[in-house]
Formats: structure tokens, sequence, C-alpha cells
């Protein structure tokens, strides 16, 4: 027997070394699988591949249903830097008919952390944006021999009309302040930039949805994980109805062609607003695609400042339109009475003071004085009532007073309409007088605040709706844009009424100096036998220049349809752009179109120019 | 004799089976496909067809009689050795190795059967008559018996497959191989594979003060301390130099740090010639011949690290060096640094305490493990069946290991017990090195895992190992001759 029972304990140290190596590996699998996480992010980051898909944008219309916005497929190239060694550079640049130099300079904006905060050597940036759908299918053939780009089908924006460009606005890839914002973005995600396509983003854009491949180690997509159980269908965005009618939109920038200004009409008892014209406008095509960027600059460049939506941005003297605000203010307060009669001699004369009038009847009771549209009357009236120290202790005290009435009317802050950057205009108060004059001020000296001059300052849009407000004998709406959300509930905020200090008698007399201006006072141009028009025109003193034309009415004169507001810039006489356009406009809305001679009087006004536009060529977008 | 068979080591045997086709399942599934895991054109049906195979295997070779292969072991062993110089004639090329032989649809590997050859030669020859392995004569005659097969291997340039035969060394170790002889095999291994793989890294910025060589100096101090405390149970002195080693590593590591970058390799070489002089003063001293020994180990083991590094990096061509490194693991993969066991890592880190599921791993899938179905099979383990899976399939190795021992200490012969105990280093080295290298513990050497790794030749190879062992286990009541 050659057995060694002296080396029998050595199993011992053999089974010992066995259960050491069992317990190493037990510990080494025990910090890999229990203690860390970062190893199933990163078998994730292998193994899955995130796809994002876009939902389709909410459609446009107007508010008799002619679709005005929808989408168009295009394709955007994606290159995930990880994957994509080894390219052609060359191919792939003739392929994308690019520069090598664009080439170059695109790669480093991608990584550049500060321009694109977002990015990863992982995932798929944006390398070039919108493809043609020819572009694409040739790019496409090409594709397996640039591994680690991608294409991404994207919807772009495509328009019917050229007309409301303000309005629609536009849709351009995100910044990084947008990103930091709103988590929901990422780099080369599109967002709206102007218009409803801004303010209503958050509907219009729908939810983003994702799809979980599995890719493997040569990144080939080997299907959906686990049969798409864990993918998300991306929600398409809420169409929109806007309360604009498109014909008078149009009619509206055809008579507004080579004039500075606005038209705002609103539909008094909603306060829809059924047409909103800037001029000078772009067409909304300019904004899509590749060019939007070069096309943005031209029109930021431009002198005349198209992309200022003169309508809620504008800040205007709304001149002798504001003057029925004074008139109920005044009846309101008790200053006058329907009776109440001021002279005036070609003019207010007080104390060396003159505010110069036109020649009419003197003196005049209110709704004459309306009718034509007299100065003098109303600086009395203002004059009467800040001097009042029975009612008002102070000079002060009145003009909070008046101040208020104002504002309760709308002016002096943003109206609240659905789009962004709308202005507040300016209505002065007490404190800003005694500030400008050191407290030594009294009626006199802001005596041209009541015929809507000096301080005085109005949006096109606050002036409308002050149209608005006189239809409604004294309520409005807040003037919106947006008629219906697809799938929402109406927002309340845009069908309360918001009732101004002033009585509902009180406006019964300014609606018939409104009537009477139009029988037979300032606008008698406008006057026409198929509906009662009521309107005031306005005649705003341009220290910089030709005085500007404004009309503000409403039609008919029970039941109001339309208020209006025109303005133009320059213009001279309220009586010479204000009022024919304003009297088209309303004819085009309430008729539904022009009568043979009406046609001829607007094709006449489309070729008035004020001043030459630039002109741009929408399909150089293309 | 059917009670006599160990019922539990089959059991266990069945278990790592059933796990190991779950496993082969998983990373042979292809998305593609989508078909069927039963289907004979896939691997994991095809390796249905192998455990089939194999349980017939077994159960035939329950049926023979032990003796009958006792008798057979010299020929078994010469026929393997003739089969294994051919089989480079023989062989296509596959992947750069020469070790597979083509028979019908079929190849097999003729090294993974030669182990059990081996086994079978060494245990015969050392069940002779005053064998004695701690003797010259014998210990050459053995170690002959296990480097032949392992060279012939080389040559097929599977060096992976040749360096499971130094597994017999355990065996050896526990028939009265010196501890020694096993243990300076093991510090050379760990010299080497530690000095090699940290070479390229430079210690506190310092570019003369190698990583790997500071490492390699510091073991072979701690091995010397380890020996004098060990052989010569001298704790004062094993306090001593315990204490004013780390002392001097420490303050030569500060004064580098944070006085004055300096190549302190001087120092820490210094330090291990002075515990060398040190220590024949010693021998001298006290007439004690073992600290002689030692400090012979001590300048053993500079003498080597030393002179393998300098033939590694002056005497070898580049692609020689590489071809080394390739070896350890340190340069296998053509996509950067580690790729394989980077991806090896992320796989079953990813699987959590209870893994992904059955089939439901995706790195595996999506082939991002390199070798997933065969040498990096863990992986799969790993991602599927998460922490809890390993921890059964590690355990029941370690199980199958420690039954393994404790059947081959219940022999009554040498012959069952030296086979007992090369079928178990065998499985523990091959355990050893594949879990090890899946999980970035040991170098990427290409060997399988047992019962787990897909193909026919290793899955033969190793039931024709254990059921031997069981067969002449069953015998063991008979009889004494």
């Amino acid at each position: 027997m050659a057995v060694k029972y002296d080396f029998e304990k050595r199993k011992y140290i053999l089974g010992g070394a066995a259960f050491l190596i069992i317990l190493i590996f037990l510990t080494r699998l025990f910090t890999l699988q229990l203690l860390s996480d970062d190893f199933r992010k990163n078998a994730d980051n292998n193994a899955f591949l995130r796809r994002i898909q876009y939902p389709a944008r909410g459609i446009i219309a107007d508010r008799n249903g002619a679709l005005l916005v929808y989408n168009q497929p295009a394709y955007d190239v994606m290159v995930v830097m990880n994957e994509q060694i080894g390219v052609d550079t060359l191919d792939l640049c003739q392929s994308l008919h690019i520069t090598r130099d664009w080439y170059e300079r695109r790669m480093e904006e991608i990584k550049d952390l500060r321009r694109n905060p977002g990015y990863s050597r992982f995932t798929q940036q944006l390398f070039m944006s919108q493809l043609s759908t020819e572009e694409f299918s040739r790019f496409q053939e090409k594709l397996f021999r640039f591994p680690g780009f991608y294409i991404q089908k994207r919807s772009i924006r495509q328009y019917r009309y050229p007309y409301a460009a303000h309005i629609l606005g536009d849709v351009g890839e995100v910044n990084p302040k947008d990103i930091e914002a709103d988590k929901y973005y990422q780099s080369g995600d599109y967002i709206g930039k102007l218009g409803v396509e801004r303010s209503y983003e958050k509907e219009l854009r729908g939810e983003k949805g994702m799809e979980i491949l599995l890719r493997d180690a040569r990144g080939r997509i080997k299907g959906h994980y686990q049969n798409g159980k864990f993918d998300q269908a991306p929600v398409p965005g809420r169409n929109l109805k806007l309360s604009i009618d498109i014909n008078l939109q149009a009619l509206g920038e055809k008579l507004m062609k080579g004039k500075l200004g606005s038209i705002v009409a609103i539909e008094p008892a909603t306060g829809e607003v059924l047409c909103m014209v800037s001029s000078p406008t772009y067409d909304p095509k300019m904004m899509v695609g590749r060019q939007r960027g070069k096309n943005h600059n031209l029109l930021s460049q431009d002198i005349h400042k198209p992309l200022l939506n003169r309508a809620i941005m504008g800040q205007y003297p709304p001149g002798s339109t504001f003057k029925p605000s004074q008139a109920l203010t005044f009846l309101q307060e008790g200053v006058i009475t329907t009776g109440t009669a001021y002279p005036c001699s070609h003019g207010f004369h007080n104390r060396g003071l003159t505010v110069g009038c036109h020649g009419h009847g003197s003196p005049l009771p209110l709704i004459p004085a309306i009718a034509t549209s007299c100065n003098g009357y109303f600086c009395w009236g203002l004059y009467y009532m800040f001097g009042n120290r029975k009612k008002y202790a102070t000079v002060q005290d009145a003009m909070t007073v008046w101040k208020d009435y104002m504002v309760s009317m709308g002016f002096g802050y943003p109206l609240g309409i659905d789009l962004p950057g709308e202005k507040r205009g300016m209505i002065p108060n007490a404190p800003y007088y005694d500030k400008a004059y050191r407290g030594d001020w009294s009626g006199l000296t802001v005596i041209s605040i009541s015929i809507g001059q000096g301080e005085v300052n109005l949006t096109p849009l606050q002036i409308a709706n002050l149209g608005a407000t006189i239809a409604n004998r004294g309520y409005y709406i807040i003037p919106h844009v947006v008629k219906e959300v697809q799938g929402q509930p109406r927002d309340t905020l845009y069908s309360r009424k918001h009732y101004t200090k002033v009585e509902r008698k009180n406006y019964e007399y300014v609606v018939q100096g409104m009537r009477q201006a139009v029988l037979g006072g300032t606008c008698h141009t406008a006057n026409t036998c198929m509906y009662e028009i009521c309107g005031k025109t306005g005649t705003a003193q341009n220290p910089h220049g030709q005085d500007h034309s404004v009309f503000m009415g409403f039609a008919p004169r029970e039941n109001p349809k339309i208020a209006i507001c025109v303005y133009v810039e320059n213009g001279t006489w309220g009586a010479t752009y204000g009022v024919p356009i304003g009297a088209l406009m309303m004819e085009q809305y309430i008729n539904g179109h022009l009568s043979e001679s009406s046609k001829q009087k607007a094709s006449s006004f489309e070729h008035k120019y004020l001043f030459t536009p630039t002109v741009y060529n929408a399909s150089e977008s293309e | 004799m059917l009670s006599s068979i160990d019922w539990f080591t089959i059991l266990i045997y069945l278990m790592l089976l059933a796990m190991g086709w779950m496993s082969v399942c998983g990373a042979s599934y292809d998305l593609d496909q989508g078909g069927s895991i039963v289907d004979f054109s896939t691997r994991s049906g095809m390796q249905i067809v192998w455990i089939g195979s194999s349980l017939l295997l077994g159960t035939l070779i329950l049926m023979t009689d032990d003796r009958l292969i006792e008798s057979l072991s010299y020929i078994i062993y010469l026929g393997f050795l003739v089969l294994l110089a051919v089989t480079p004639f023989l062989a296509h090329d596959i992947k750069g190795s020469l070790s597979w032989i083509k028979i019908g649809n079929f190849s097999i590997q003729p090294a993974e059967f030669a182990k059990f050859g081996t086994a079978l030669c060494i245990a015969k020859v050392m069940s002779t008559y005053e064998f004695d392995v701690s003797r010259w004569k014998d210990f050459i005659i053995s170690i002959t018996l296990i480097i032949t097969p392992m060279v012939l291997i080389v040559l097929q340039k599977e060096t992976g497959s040749a360096l499971v035969y130094s597994a017999f060394f355990l065996m050896l170790y526990r028939e009265g191989m010196p501890g020694c002889i096993l243990f300076s095999g093991i510090a050379a291994v760990v010299y080497f594979v530690v000095g090699v793989r940290f070479s390229e890294e430079s210690l506190m910025g310092v570019p003369q003060m190698s990583l790997g060589q500071t490492l390699v100096l510091i073991l072979v101090y701690l091995f010397t301390v380890g020996m004098v405390l060990v052989y010569t149970k001298n704790k004062v002195l094993w306090r001593r130099m315990l204490g004013s080693g780390a002392l001097a590593v420490v303050l030569v590591l500060s004064f580098t740090r944070y006085i004055m970058p300096c190549n302190a390799m001087w120092i820490l070489q210094g330090g291990c010639v002075i515990s060398i002089l040190y220590l024949i003063y010693r021998a001298l001293r006290d007439n004690l011949i073992r600290y002689f020994y030692i400090a012979m180990f001590t300048l053993g083991s500079l003498t080597f690290f030393y002179s393998a590094n300098f033939v590694l990096n002056s005497v070898m061509k580049p692609h020689q060096q590489t071809r080394i490194r390739v070896l350890l693991g340190l340069e296998d993969d053509p996509r950067g640094a580690g790729y394989n066991v980077i991806q090896a890592k992320i796989a079953i880190g990813s699987g959590g305490l209870k893994g992904k599921g059955f089939l439901n791993g995706t790195q595996t899938k999506l082939k991002y493990v390199p070798e997933q179905d065969t040498d990096f099979i863990f992986c799969t383990v790993g991602e599927e069946e998460g922490f809890v899976g390993c921890a059964v399939v590690l355990l029941l190795f370690l199980a199958l290991i420690l039954r393994l021992i404790h059947l081959a200490e219940r022999q009554p012969y040498t012959f069952g017990r030296v086979y007992g105990y090369c079928v178990m280093s065998v499985f523990l080295f091959h355990v050893f090195i594949n879990v090890g290298m899946v999980l970035g513990l040991t170098p990427v050497i290409g060997i399988p895992l047992p019962f787990f790794s897909y193909g026919g030749s290793s899955l033969w190879g190793f039931t024709i190992l254990l059921f031997v062992f069981l067969r002449i286990d069953a015998g063991r009541n008979r009889m004494k001759r």
C-alpha cells in the first residue's frame, strides 16, 4: 500500500482553495450585479435604440373650415457620432449636395456643447434638416454606405394661402433656451415661434411617442423590444379652428398693400377676431424649409418691419376714434348730459391755449359733436371734469377716476389676446403727470388726451375692441383668434363678459352719435342702404410726418356682426383711407362678397401705394 | 452495483446540464429566426443531441468494468498521444487553431478527450508499488506524463487547452509533492501575470516606476515573509520583517508622492536583496538550512521575474510579445482595450438580483458578448438568471468539487484516488479560469465552462472524465486484491 496518510490533510487545503475561489467569485458578482446600476444602463444603451416618433402637428383651419395650415412630409438626416466612423465624407457630401466645408462646420456645431447642450455620442443628432421627397429618395438608396447616418421622417408646415402670416406664425428648430425651459424638447425638435403656432404650441404639438428597438453589436435593428410592449405611440396634436375669416383677411391684406398699418375686425358678441391685418406682411411659406433662417434674416432687416404685428404691437395715438370713450366717461360721471352744449369756434380756446377744430356750427350738443368730431366739445368736457373740485378733491383724483374708466374699456393693459407679443398701449395716470410736471398740472395741461392725442397710445386691437364694446353697449369679451381647439372645451377666459364702468343707456347716445357721423358727418362716404353702419373717423396727428388715417366702427347698428378698426399710417384724413377701407371690409363680411362697384373701389385701393414695399419671393424657399 | 453508484454526483451533473442547456438557448437564440429552441438547426437544438448522447455515454461507462478501464490505461494514453500528434496534420484551421478533426458532419477536438487518458495513465503509474512523488525520479516521470500531451496541444495552437494539464499539479500536491513546488509555480504565474498586466502603467507619474514591477517586488517580499512564518515558525523575525518592509514601502512611496518624485525602484529592489543577505546570514548563524532555502526562493523569484521581463521585452520580437499578451488576455480584441471583458461585465452586471428571465437577455442575444455560447457562456447565466442564478451555478460547481474530493479520499486504492483528484483538478481549473475570465479576474484563456459551453467534444470529454471516476468509485467495495 503506497497510500501516504500524512498527506490526507492536504484535501482541506485543496477544498479550502476551491471554497475561496467560489467565495471570491460570489463577492465579485455581488459588486457587479447588485451594487451598481451602471452596467444595466450600459446594457440598455448597448441594446436599445430609442427612436422618437413624432406626432403630426395639429392642422389649422379658418372659421368656416377652410384649411389654412397642414403638414407635408420632410426628411431629416440624423447622425450618431459614435457609429459614423469610416464614412466616405466625399461620397456623403456629393450625395447630399453639400460642400466639404459645410460638412465639417456642421460636425463641429453638433459636437459643440454650448450650441447643442443635449449632445451625446450615442444618440441621433440632427445633421441636416428637411430634405425634400426627391432628395430623400436619392439619399436613401445610398444610405447603406453611410453607417451612423439615419433618416428621420418629420412633417413640415405647408400653407394654402399667402395670407395671415402674423396670426399663423411659424415653426422652427428649438433653441437652447426652449430646451432648458421645457424638458419635452430635444435638440432638433420644432417649436412654434410666432403667432398661434407659439401660443397654442402645447395643443398643436401633441405628444412624442417612443419606439424601443433592439440593436445588435453591429448596429443592425432586430425588431421591437418585447414585441413593442413598452413602445408609446405618438399622440397627434390638436387641430385649431381660427375665428379668422380667410376671405376677409385676404381682402384686408390686399387693401392694405403698399400702406403701413393694420386692420382688426372683431365679432362683438363673441370677441372673435375676424381678421387681423398688419401691413407690410409676408407670405408664410417663406418661413418653411431650410431657407427659413435666411428669409427670417431678410425680413428682420427690412426697414418697414414686416415681422412686426402692428395690430397688437403697434402703439398709435387713436386720435378722434378715442372721443366716444370720452363721451361715455363724461356722461357716466355727470359732467355732461345729452343736452349739454359747448362752444367751438374753430377750436378750443382757454387761457391762451388753443386746440384747433374744423368749421361746423357752434355751440353743439353731444350727438352732433360726435358726428362732426368736434375737438372743442371734448376738450371742454375734460376741462370741466378735471376742474370739478366739488366731486374730485384734486386733479389727481379726477385723473385716477378717468384712468379707471379707460382701463375698464380695455386700454392701458394688454387685452390678453391669444397671440404672443401683445403690447399694452399707454394710458397716463396721475403719478405719471406728477412726475412729468413735478405736481404742477391741471386739466388744461393734459387736455389733448381727450381727443386721443398726447400721451394716449392704443393698439389697433384696442381701438377695434372699443368698437366692439360700443356695439355691445357696455361690455367686451377678450378678443381671440382661436375659435375652437379640437377635443378641448372652450376656455372661459374667452367667453366671460368684461363690463365697463359705463351704463348701457349712455352707450345708446354714443351709438346715435356714431350713426349720425355715417349719415351726415365725417364718415358719410361709408353710408349704405344695405345695413346701418356706425362709425368714427380719426385723424391722428403725427409729429414725424403725415397724419394717420383711422376708422373705428361697427355694423349693423342693432345686433352688430362686426366691429372694426382701420389704421393707415400717414394716410392723412380718416376719411381718405380709414373710412372706405372699413366700409369695404364690413361689406365683405356682412354680405359675404363685394358688389361690382365695391370691387372696383377695392382694386383702386389695392394700387394706392404710400410706400414701395420690398417684394419677397416665397418660392425661393423651395 | 446500482447502490454503490454515487447518485449525489449524478444529480449535480444533471442539474448543471439542465442549467447549461438553458444558457445555450439564451446565448444562441437568434432574434431573426425567432424560431423554436429545440430545432436541430439551432445550437440549442444541437446541444440537446449532445446532452442526450452524453447521458447515453455515461450510462455505457457505468455498465463497463472499472478493472477493464484500469488495465487499458497505458493503451488509451498512448492512443491519445498518437492522435494528438497527428491532429495538426489532419485538422483544418478554425480561427487559427489546428485542434479540430472533421468526422462526417461533426468536428471533434481530441484535446478535450486526452485529459481523461492522461488522468488514467498517471493514476496507473502512480499506483505502482513504491512509487513516491517526492522522490526526484518518480516526480520527473509524473511531470513527463503531464507535459507530453501539453506540448502536443501547444503544437495545435491551443495554448488554453494545454494549460489545463497544469491542473494535475494539484493532484501531485495531494500525493506528496512538496508544497513549495506548487507554491513556487503559482508564485511564478502570479509574478508574470501581474508584471506584464501592469507593465504599461507607471506609479505616481514617475515614468521609471512601473506599477507592475513595484507590485511584483512587494509580492516577492510578502511571499518571503510568509515563508519565514510557515517554515521557521519564527514569529519575532516574521513581525520584524513585515514591519520593516511595510515601513520601507510607506516611506518610499510617500517621499515620492509628497516630497520629491524619484525613482524608488532601487530602494525596493535593495530591500529584497538585503532580506536575501540577512536570511543567508541567519542560516549561517542559526545553522538552519531553511533560512537558506527561503533566501533561494526570494533570489529565484527576482531572477525569474527580471529574466522573464528581459526575454519578453528584449529577446522576443514584437509579434511574439503580442502573442504572450494575447494569451494573458491583455490584447485580444480589435475594438480597443478589453472590449470582450467590458461587454461581459456589462452583460453580467445588467442581470441584477434575479436576472432578465429565460431568453430575455439582450446583450448576449444581440451578440455584444463574443464567444457567448462557448467560452463566455457564463455571461448569459449572469444576464438572464441574475445573481441568484450565478450563485446557484457556482455553488453547484463547488458542491461537485468538494464531493469529488470526498469520493477520491474514500478510494481504497491509489489508482482511484489519483484519478479522482485529477478529475477534481480539471473541473476546478476550468471553473476558476473560465468564470474568472468572464468576471475580469483572470487572463482571457479560451477554455470551456464544463457542461455549459456549447459543443459536443467538451461535453463528451467532461462526461467521460466524470463517469469513469464514478465507475471506479462504484467498484470501491470490491474485495481487496
